[in-house]
């Protein structure tokens, strides 16, 4: 798609508002719908859409497939991490009361690191997953229309 | 109300066409395409009925990954639907048919739209929730506070899920991402 010098400036344009629509849909999670589910997702979509245009290979530069292994695994370990910290300040697993002074704000903080968390492993597995499914060697298939 | 009964027939009608359009196709490209505007109408009709955090994760999901990775996979196998010959479609309307009818038949026993008097709206703990979600964690956004903080757990098992789902797609097909030179030159 190298040479299609629309798509390429409107997808230049277009890439750099949906990160920044997914770091919404993150961070605003408390308050407008959405969380880390949904931020993971459009922010991957992004991604993609980087990757249908300028190529894989250039995607693969600004977004290394081995860092997004090691940030899929850091996801759920954020997560699972935040419970146990919330074990030893003495309280149950994943009970955020105990991560600040204020119950409120534990469970505030609590919040917004687990739906990190869940952001963080939904965009590396799904990103991940696209490199996996277009880096596959592509067959040229000429009896297809 | 009466634009939201006519938005809400409009879009399945135009679900069903594009249903029954990718039945006929037998090249898969444009079916790829239509199953992408189908999860496109469906997150319409979701934010119609106020469920916009499903609406975001169907548009991303449905309309867009989905059907890129549809389109990567005909890039390994093939891009068109092989002809079946008539006495398997009839097996396989009639399964279809059959399935469909007991689907409906199970559809009658579920509330009517829009009624009041359905377990999400009567049930104490849907109560328990609303009411004591700014006492005790004060974010406007309840869906997220009901994920995220009362159900931590099954959100957590969610996201091992994912992950771990992602781990079995590597673990099947990302072997070749080691070696991309060597493989380069045995494809081409």
């Amino acid at each position: 798609m190298r040479e299609h010098t629309v798509l390429r400036v409107i997808t230049k344009l277009l890439i750099a508002p949906i990160i920044i629509f997914a770091l919404y849909v993150q961070f605003h999670g408390d308050y407008s719908p959405g969380g880390g589910f949904q931020a993971g997702v459009v922010f991957a979509a992004a991604i993609i859409l980087y990757a249908l245009i300028f190529g894989l290979a250039e995607a693969r530069r600004a977004v290394s497939p081995d860092v997004l292994r090691i940030t899929a695994a850091l996801g759920v370990l954020l997560f699972a991490g935040t419970g146990v910290y919330a074990m030893l300040e003495g309280g149950n697993f994943l009970d955020y009361d105990y991560l600040a002074h204020d119950a409120i704000h534990g469970q505030q903080y609590g919040l917004l690191l687990v739906e990190f968390g869940v952001g963080l492993t939904v965009v590396s597995t799904i990103t991940s997953i696209f490199y996996v499914f277009a880096g596959r060697g592509r067959r040229t298939n000429e009896h297809e229309t | 109300m009466t634009t939201d009964i006519v938005l809400n027939i409009v879009l399945l009608s135009l679900m069903a066409i594009t249903g029954l359009a990718i039945a006929r196709l037998r090249n898969l490209f444009p079916v790829a395409m239509l199953t992408g505007l189908y999860s496109l109408l469906s997150a319409s009709l979701f934010t119609l009925l106020d469920a916009v955090d499903v609406a975001l994760t169907e548009a991303a999901v449905g309309a867009g990954v989905t059907t890129v990775l549809f389109l990567a996979t005909f890039g390994l196998t093939r891009a068109r639907e092989k002809p079946v010959a008539r006495s398997r479609t009839v097996i396989g309307l009639v399964v279809t048919v059959l399935t469909g009818a007991a689907l409906f038949y199970a559809s009658l026993d579920m509330p009517h739209f829009g009624d009041r008097n359905t377990p999400v709206q009567d049930h104490p703990l849907r109560e328990r929730y609303l009411s004591t979600v700014n006492e005790e964690i004060d974010v406007p956004n309840t869906v997220t506070a009901v994920l995220g903080s009362y159900r931590g757990y099954d959100t957590l098992g969610e996201v091992t899920v994912i992950l771990t789902a992602g781990i079995g797609v590597l673990m099947l097909l990302g072997v070749a991402w080691r070696r991309p030179d060597k493989r380069k030159e045995s494809d081409r």
